[in-house]
């Protein structure tokens, strides 16, 4: 058959609609198994020791009388993973402390008891020796040269000789020239912004259930973004076949990010490999935040020149990124990302990547971006308001487009910035009218995006209805999407398809559910797929009519003669040819394995009004909405989720959520109480216009949408709330004590 | 350690249970009993994830001993549905998109629930403020919002 993409323009049918989600009525019955709701025969209860201290070293651990107490089935430490693979040493380390604990909440020992109160008791019978150390888990001062020092040797050969050993690496990006730069604008606007460490917050704390057998062969089930990327790690460090270990999906809570690693997984496989029973671990609220995923903190300088038209002349920044007590901040996405918005001639910044005596740092949602933009979103925003300039209308000015060079390397194809700013300018938002202490703020965001490693089988059952099998836990919909995506290709109903999360031997190699890849590349794996299925039945088809392959086509779910010369044929469905495949060649499937390339780079504007109670110091969100090219948006619904949880994480960053580390170097807020998320009462509606600028390197145009959406709120909060309050805000979050204090200083 | 025997209804059944002293209503719910639509996101009465009503209170199972719970008529998520005739906040929630990973959502159809037999009427702040013990970190809240507004709406018009 042949299958011709540019014949026309594609009509979808089922793509852009916005059916039910195959998965709907097991998450509102309470049916959906999550990480922490599996059980297995004889299981025991998995608890982690964790460090007092910010850092300290491990002098000696004394386990023997855990060891003794009556229903402790295996203690774990440091000492049984032995020594492991390079690759996953860092992993290794964060998941149970070798010679030091490197910050409040770092893992020194586990055990695996009868039940979670013996296992509570046992693990105030571990006695460990620490000799405490200095500490620090600020940026700026952990880059001093008398700082605490975690890691000894770990500094890159970019790094100027004579700075703290905590500062691990230094990057650079740009093109043009600075200097020359600055020198044509009217204006050069310095400013130092800082960001405080916020985490995902899933609201599933990590969770999971082992089972290793004597035999080397193991079943993991497994709240996580990537169950085989959690395969592959947590072989390595057991010394596992890949092939022998089997990772099983839960439905999963909420990861942002912060699931695409492990914490408990290689634990609980050594506590289940030493006791002889499955060992099941859950991780508390307190354990989420003191020992996973937060974001880095920030500090960047930014020094812009504009011309009092709004032309941006040049643009530096300097960025420095703690990613807690290892290398790996995500600073260089940060200095990639910040300027990525504009067509610029000069541009330049340096990233600092930084160690502390903080949890390492995970992944979270567009990681690096939001930081980079908060501090460049608000040097533009105060340069063009100090021109009297329209902040839209100097962005539009500035804005990049299809063929403009990348401030940080690459030339971009079709973008659709400049479509988000034209419909922010023309959306009544702009426009409405605003009251006594309010202002309104605007901000661009840009994300990368990513393809990555995807496999997806695609089986036609006997009576011809389809089964997708793919490797991606799906955490916001991402199901649905598949099975729009089948049910379109294939010319069939949505509900003749459903979609399931396969498990670790079940396919290939999956990349985790990260970099918004899914609905991109594992929608392009799903589409090729029903095209090799389709090829196949047309096949089918050929040989039961007696013509050449070549001569038949598919359309609206069934082969059909591809013209007049082909033969006189009724068309046969999808059930047809099924029904009757053992006789023609036996069971029909379609699959496709790619490394996929092309995922097109994704921009935001979003527009936010808020009110500043000039007393408190409170900000109140009154308007939001965000403006985003999806590419093609398959389940539009899903796609505004996405926009909306975006921005009401960023609101959050904006607004309330930070790490606060004590003198002593220990977390004060490991709960929801004082690390607080927004909540319902706390936001308004969040409006979404989705433009559709369509990415050349899908089939159907598909961008990722989940990450740039968080990339833009930072700042857009803090331009309004500058603008309501009079003063300048250049430090998060803006909690009211914080602007109370701008305010009363008079900026 | 003796365990303490508790008489109670869950969702219309005459279940009994026996308990450790400290255990929460929610670790009985969840792993005595393997009613773990009921989930757990902080144990701190924080995030109500674990909300069920007792005696028809809308409470926190993580806040209330399982001891506490003798004589008490519980009902949870899996209470909700009669059958296979879901719930109408069940089914707009489905047909609005009103979640994304599901781990919040028992919690929030159970406190709506209990709202919407308060107040058939709310507004949408009343429904915003109602609901703020419930942390959702998917979706902003915007279609959780306008799920239970039309939900609300549909009940008034069918009674």
């Amino acid at each position: 058959m042949a299958l011709d993409d540019s014949k026309k323009p594609r009509v979808f049918k089922v793509v852009g609609t916005r059916p039910d989600r195959p998965d709907g009525i097991d998450k509102v019955t309470g049916r959906a198994r999550f990480g922490a709701d599996m059980v297995a025969p004889g299981m025991l209860t998995g608890r982690i020791l964790r460090s007092p201290h910010a850092h300290a070293r491990i002098k000696r651990i004394d386990t023997s009388k855990a060891e003794a107490l009556a229903g402790v089935k295996a203690v774990v430490t440091r000492a049984d993973f032995g020594t492991v693979p390079d690759h996953v040493a860092v992993i290794m380390e964060n998941c149970m402390a070798g010679e030091k604990a490197l910050y409040d909440g770092h893992a020194i020992a586990a055990v695996a008891a009868i039940s979670p109160a013996v296992a509570r008791q046992a693990l105030r019978l571990i006695e460990v020796d620490y000799e405490v150390l200095p500490h620090v888990t600020d940026v700026d001062e952990a880059m001093k040269p008398d700082a605490p020092v975690l890691h000894e040797g770990r500094q890159e050969e970019t790094v100027p000789p004579g700075m703290s050993q905590n500062v691990i690496a230094r990057a650079e990006f740009g093109h043009g020239d600075i200097e020359a730069g600055l020198a044509k604008a009217d204006r050069v606007l310095e400013r130092t912004y800082r960001t405080a460490a916020t985490h995902q917050g899933y609201i599933e704390p990590h969770a999971c259930l082992a089972t290793m057998g004597a035999d080397g062969q193991g079943d993991l089930w497994v709240c996580t973004q990537g169950h085989y990327m959690v395969r592959n790690t947590c072989a390595a460090i057991l010394g596992l076949e890949q092939g022998q270990l089997r990772v099983t999906a839960s439905e999963i809570g909420g990861g942002f990010g912060g699931k695409t690693t492990v914490f408990l997984e290689p634990v609980a496989l050594m506590l289940a490999r030493k006791s002889g029973r499955p060992v099941k671990m859950v991780m508390s609220r307190s354990e989420v935040l003191r020992a996973t995923g937060p974001t880095a903190s920030t500090s960047i300088d930014v020094k812009i020149g504009m011309t009092k038209e709004g032309r941006i002349t040049a643009g530096f920044a300097e960025l420095r990124y703690q990613g807690g007590a290892w290398p790996g901040s995500p600073v260089n996405m940060g200095a990639m990302s910040g300027f990525a918005p504009y067509d610029l001639e000069n541009v330049k910044t340096v990233g600092w990547d930084v160690v502390t005596n903080r949890p390492k740092a995970a992944a979270y949602r567009a990681p690096g971006a939001p930081m980079a933009a908060f501090a460049i979103e608000s040097a533009i925003d105060e340069l063009a308001r100090g021109f009297g300039l329209d902040p839209l209308a100097v962005r539009l000015m500035n804005a990049a487009d299809k063929g403009t060079k990348s401030s940080y390397g690459p030339t971009y194809p079709a973008i659709g910035l400049k479509a988000t700013l034209e419909a922010a300018k023309a959306h009544p938002h702009w426009t409405a009218p605003l009251g006594k202490h309010q202002g309104r703020g605007v901000a661009c965001g840009f994300w990368f995006n990513f393809g990555g490693d995807t496999c997806v089988s695609l089986n036609i059952t006997p009576d011809g209805t389809v089964t997708v099998s793919e490797g991606n836990p799906d955490i916001g919909g991402s199901r649905a999407s598949m099975t729009m995506m089948a049910a379109e290709e294939l010319g069939i109903p949505y509900d003749q398809v459903r979609t399931v999360i396969a498990d670790t031997g079940s396919l290939g190699q999956n990349e985790v559910t990260h970099g918004s890849r899914v609905t991109f590349a594992v929608g392009l794996a799903t589409i090729e797929a029903a095209r090799s299925a389709k090829r196949e039945m047309c096949r089918r088809a050929a040989k039961i009519w007696g013509i050449d392959e070549e001569a038949v086509d598919w359309e609206d779910g069934a082969a059909r003669p591809a013209g007049p010369n082909a033969g006189k044929f009724p068309p046969m469905t999808i059930k047809e040819i099924a029904a009757v495949a053992s006789k023609t060649g036996g069971p029909i499937a379609g699959h496709h394995e790619v490394t996929a390339q092309g995922a097109g780079v994704s921009f935001a504007t979003h527009m936010a009004d808020v009110e500043v109670d000039p007393e408190t110091g409170a900000t109140k969100i009154l308007r939001y909405t965000v403006f985003q090219d999806a590419g093609k948006a398959v389940h539009p619904s899903y796609v505004e989720g996405q926009f909306q949880g975006g921005a009401a994480q960023g609101i959050g960053w904006a607004l309330n959520e930070e790490y606060i580390y004590g003198e002593d170097g220990i977390l004060q807020n490991a709960g929801f109480l004082d690390y607080r998320i927004p909540v319902a009462s706390d936001l308004p509606m969040i409006d979404t216009v989705i433009l559709e600028i369509p990415n050349p390197g899908h089939p159907y145009g598909v961008r990722g949408v989940g990450e740039t959406s968080i990339v833009p709120p930072l700042a857009a909060v803090a331009n309004a709330v500058s603008a309501a309050a009079g003063v300048r805000m250049v430090q998060l979050p803006m909690s009211p004590p914080r602007v109370l204090a701008a305010i009363q200083a008079g900026g | 350690m003796s365990r303490i025997h508790v008489t109670t209804k869950i969702n219309g059944d005459a279940t009994e249970f026996l308990c450790e002293a400290e255990a929460t209503l929610l670790d009985v719910l969840r792993d005595e009993l393997g009613l773990t639509g009921t989930k757990e996101g902080c144990g701190t009465g924080d995030c109500g994830a674990c909300s069920v009503t007792v005696d028809g209170r809308l409470v926190c199972s993580c806040l209330m001993l399982g001891a506490e719970a003798e004589g008490c008529e519980i009902t949870t998520i899996e209470g909700m549905a009669a059958g296979d005739q879901l719930h109408p906040l069940q089914k707009k929630f489905i047909e609005m998109a009103a979640l994304q990973c599901g781990i919040c959502t028992p919690g929030i159809l159970v406190a709506a629930k209990s709202l919407l037999e308060r107040n058939p009427d709310p507004s949408e702040e009343e429904v915003r403020y109602w609901l703020a013990g419930n942390l959702c970190r998917c979706t902003g809240y915007d279609k959780i919002i306008r799920a239970v507004l039309d939900t609300a709406a549909d009940m008034r018009r069918a009674s």
